[in-house]
């Protein structure tokens, strides 16, 4: 428990080189995706349009990057052959990075909800509610890219446990959700549009504690997926 | 990775109630992993090597399975080579070369005054870095173990049995037809088979191969590896190596030597994904110490 | 920075060029060394070798005298059908005399008559009885016989011939006869069989080289038969059983520095060892071959250790770690793959010992031998000490068999080498 992985230096340093060249895109790609997420607050808040273009443009940076990382590690399997914390360095990077691009995904798909209820204040009133919930799920995705960036688990273990208190947010926000519904059956249409955003940003949510998990395999070589917080804990510590 | 040895001890520990009835040394330093075995072919117990007076091996608790294959990997010089040759004692050729220790072959003591060095190697074949076919036909290196052991009675005898060997070898097909002809003119990969198939020939228990493919191109050393995996159904087989995905490919349990000394045996997957002794992440990962 | 980078650089470029030229000329100088060397060396061979053919050519012909020989049958008292002992028993000499002065009339005082006779070979009358004893039919006839003509003859003949000249020592009355006679073209010049086929004499013209030529090859049979197997099977223990300790060291010094001892010594060795406190016989092939043996069991035993040593130990390895007992792995493995090496050293060995002249010297085999040995326990000598004997006698003659002799050896010991060169080739083997 408590476990950090202390990278030392390659005897090859262009292999070392190239993992910390993989490690830091993976890092830029995590703050452009933070920077979605808090431009689709900002347009959660203000109904900004601008903010919306911003996330469109700034995905297809994601994208690119997702595909430019892949390659990396496809290059350094074929080139290095990894071997124990190296491979599972690539293997987590790999998968941690398709979490990432989803992630901007799901902050795009949220922007293009909003953007079509820029009109409709009602609409942006049910927004704002979300706003609690999208900060909680900010705080979260940097959490999940600090402990990358630092590569220990007891950071991981703490998201991970983040996570479940924005389950029970979002479950709060649906069941709000569902009463407007019930009481304002005219406009059922745009709740649901608004549990919609609210599954993707939960889904974000999901997303960090995946990349926290193969943080998890990384240092501890464990795989930690479907495994519940509590035996988690006792299986580290 | 910091130190993570503890947890792993209790598996097939040093510390088991040895049925063999030699105790270790609790001074010594520990082997990581799962060094020790039940019923194993071959058992090394507080094993070292000396060359005059530099000490080359270190006090080695090792046993090797039946029917398995064991690699042992590490950096030059760590003594692997060493301590493959105590095992049928090739290291008796050398004069300044001084063994002590346990080790046991089936339960014999390999070293005892009654047990005849000839007759060892023949229970426990070798293969060597190098191809090093004898300078005659290729049925007569085929044939010449069984005929100084005595193994036929009859010349048809004989050409069964050459005939066996290189078809286990996978080399029959292609020298089928050139028995008489000098070994030497076969390819490096081919001369490396005809020396596995030579040294399969008297029927050994087990058999123990120095790097066998770092003289071989890549496509003959599929093949050997091929060879290897196939003949473990039958025989014990321990194998020393440069290559770890070589040591990955083909083996079932990886030996890490560091400095004379048994750092981590364990499953080779796990060795290779997880190893659980820092030497042994730093050696597979290539980093510096 | 740059520049100064470039300039050391190019400095360097320039030095390199200059000292090119240094290295070059170095390089031209050394070859030609060499070729001077080279040359140097096949000038003084070329000399000896001239030297030797042009005084030695003339041996392999004789000088033959055609005359026709009647055997009378009242002058020799004898007939076709008489035995042996009668025939035995007649002067072939005063017959033989007596033709002579019957065909050369104008010998008149004592002096020229046994100048006459000195004109043929001494031998003749033995050889003409011979001639009666293999064919008795000859009585009664005149059949042409040919003559060997005595050395003096046989030199004057050969080296100029004629009327004015100095050579030989034949009188002038001598020379007149023999010009006469070779005016009626009754003189030849024939190849000289008997260089072979007989043995030393003190008669030049009879003298060859079959004894010394038939005991040097019966001691170098017996210095073959011991040496070859005694050095092979030191050399085997020495590389592969020996234990290395200060022992073993001691005797590796040893066998070294024998090598190198002077031959004459191993004579003084064979003298007191085997002759005094043994009491073998002098001057036999056996005795001959034991100190040869020991002559040459140190060049045998270093250059089978060398060919033994050259067998890669991966071989070895190879046998021993297929259960292969020492001395199954040296036998099967080791030895058939350092028999060329051995064999090499051998043939080395045994040239040197066919040309070794001083130590059979010192056990006796200067003595003069006539009959060709039969076996390893008679009298014999060799072709060296042959040599060495005749090169003593003042006679022209034996001067011209001596160089004769001289090429005969050589011949040997080229095509010794030649079939150590040749073996060691064919046999080479690829591991």
């Amino acid at each position: 428990m408590n476990e950090e992985i202390k990278i030392g230096r390659h005897i090859s340093s262009q292999f070392d080189q190239e993992l910390d060249e993989v490690r830091s895109r993976v890092l830029k790609m995590g703050g452009l995706v933070e920077a979605q997420l808090e431009k689709t607050l900002v347009a959660l808040r203000d109904g900004n349009s601008d903010a919306v273009a911003d996330v469109a443009k700034t995905d297809q940076k994601v994208n690119q990057l997702e595909m430019d990382i892949d390659e990396e590690c496809t290059q350094i399997l074929a080139r290095r052959h990894p071997a124990a914390g190296d491979l599972r360095l690539i293997i987590a990077t790999t998968k941690s990075v398709r979490d990432l691009e989803r992630m901007g995904d799901e902050a795009q798909r949220v922007a293009g909800m909003i953007e079509h209820a820029l009109d409709n204040d009602i609409k942006k009133k049910y927004y704002k509610g979300l706003l609690s919930l999208g900060e909680h799920v900010k705080e979260l995705l940097h959490s999940t890219l600090d402990t990358y960036a630092r590569m220990e688990t007891r950071s991981a273990v703490k998201n991970i446990r983040m996570d479940k208190s924005i389950d029970e947010e979002y479950g709060r926000v649906i069941i709000k959700l569902m009463d407007r519904m019930k009481s304002d059956p005219d406009n059922i249409s745009d709740a649901l549009d608004v549990m919609w955003a609210a599954r993707s940003l939960e889904r974000i949510g999901d997303h960090c504690i995946n990349i926290c998990e193969n943080v998890i395999f990384l240092v501890e070589g464990r795989d930690v997926r479907h495994t519940e917080i509590d035996d988690l804990k006792e299986q580290l510590s | 990775m910091n130190m993570k040895i503890t947890q792993d001890i209790s598996v097939g520990s040093i510390v088991h109630g040895d049925q063999a009835g030699s105790d270790t040394n609790p001074d010594s330093y520990v082997t990581v992993g799962s060094p020790l075995m039940e019923d194993p072919k071959m058992r090394v117990r507080s094993v070292d090597v000396f060359y005059a007076k530099k000490q080359a091996i270190f006090d080695v608790n090792f046993d090797i399975g039946r029917n398995e294959v064991v690699s042992m990997i590490g950096p030059s010089g760590c003594g692997k080579s060493t301590f493959l040759r105590c095992l049928n004692r090739m290291n008796d050729t050398i004069d300044i070369c001084k063994v002590s220790g346990e080790l046991l072959l089936d339960g014999e003591d390999i070293y005892s005054k009654q047990i005849d060095v000839v007759e060892l190697r023949a229970r426990v074949g070798m293969v060597f870095q190098k191809p090093n076919p004898f300078p005659k036909s290729i049925y007569e290196n085929v044939a010449y173990g069984a005929r100084i052991h005595g193994l036929t009675d009859n010349s048809v005898q004989l050409d069964e049995l050459v005939e066996q060997s290189l078809i286990r070898c996978g080399l029959w097909d292609e020298v089928k037809d050139r028995l008489s002809e000098p070994a030497t003119g076969l390819s490096g990969g081919q001369q490396q088979r005809l020396c596995i198939a030579r040294a399969i020939a008297v029927n050994p228990e087990v058999i123990l191969m120095d790097e066998p493919c770092s003289a071989l191109d890549p496509i003959a050393t599929a093949t050997v590896e091929e060879l290897i995996s196939e003949l473990s159904k039958n025989f014990t087989i321990a194998i020393v190596t440069h290559s770890m995905q070589q040591a990955a490919r083909v083996s079932q349990r990886t030996a890490y030597f560091h400095l004379g000394k048994l750092i981590e045996v364990n499953d080779t997957a796990q060795v290779f994904t997880n190893p659980t002794h820092k030497l042994t992440e730093e050696y597979i990962t290539g980093r510096i110490g | 920075m740059k520049n100064m980078s470039d300039q050391i650089e190019s400095g360097l470029a320039e030095r390199r060029a200059l000292h090119l030229q240094k290295r070059r000329s170095a390089e031209a100088r050394f070859k030609w060394y060499g070729r001077i060397a080279v040359s140097f060396g096949m000038v003084c061979v070329l000399f000896l070798f001239t030297d030797i053919i042009s005084k030695g050519a003339g041996a392999f012909t004789q000088t033959y005298i055609n005359m026709d020989i009647t055997f009378d049958e009242q002058v020799l008292g004898l007939n076709r059908f008489s035995t042996l002992e009668e025939i035995k028993a007649v002067s072939f000499g005063s017959f033989f005399k007596k033709q002579l002065r019957a065909k050369y009339p104008q010998a008149t005082s004592r002096k020229q008559k046994s100048q006459l006779y000195a004109i043929f070979s001494s031998d003749m009358p033995l050889i003409l009885r011979n001639m009666v004893i293999a064919k008795p039919a000859l009585m009664g006839t005149t059949s042409s016989v040919s003559l060997i003509a005595d050395d003096d003859t046989d030199v004057y003949y050969k080296h100029g011939y004629g009327a004015d000249s100095n050579i030989g020592r034949l009188s002038q009355f001598q020379k007149s006869i023999v010009n006469a006679l070779a005016s009626e073209g009754r003189v030849e010049k024939r190849f000289n069989a008997m260089f072979f086929t007989s043995s030393d004499s003190r008669e030049p013209e009879l003298a060859g080289i079959k004894g010394a030529l038939v005991g040097s090859l019966l001691t170098l049979m017996v210095t073959l038969l011991l040496s070859f197997p005694i050095a092979v099977a030191t050399a085997i223990y020495l590389e592969e059983f020996a234990p290395s300790n200060k022992f073993t060291d001691f005797i590796e010094v040893n066998i070294n520095n024998l090598a190198a001892v002077p031959s004459v010594i191993f004579g003084l060795l064979g003298l007191a060892v085997f002759i005094n406190f043994f009491g073998l016989p002098r001057s036999v092939p056996l005795v001959g071959g034991f100190v040869l043996t020991l002559m040459t069991l140190p060049t045998i035993i270093i250059s089978s250790r060398a060919s033994i040593k050259a067998v890669p130990p991966s071989i070895r390895e190879a046998a021993m770690g297929m259960g292969a007992s020492k001395v199954q792995t040296v036998l099967h493995h080791v030895l058939p793959l350092a028999m060329p090496g051995m064999l090499t050293g051998t043939i080395i060995g045994m040239a040197q010992a066919l040309g070794e002249t001083a130590p059979l010297l010192m056990i006796g085999m200067v003595a003069f031998i006539v009959d060709v040995p039969a076996g390893v326990g008679d009298s014999a000598t060799v072709l060296p000490v042959q040599i060495f004997l005749w090169s003593d006698s003042p006679e022209r003659a034996f001067v011209e068999k001596t160089s004769a002799a001289i090429m005969v050896l050589l011949a040997f010991l080229i095509f010794m080498n030649s079939a150590a060169v040749w073996l060691r080739k064919k046999l080479e083997r690829r591991w």
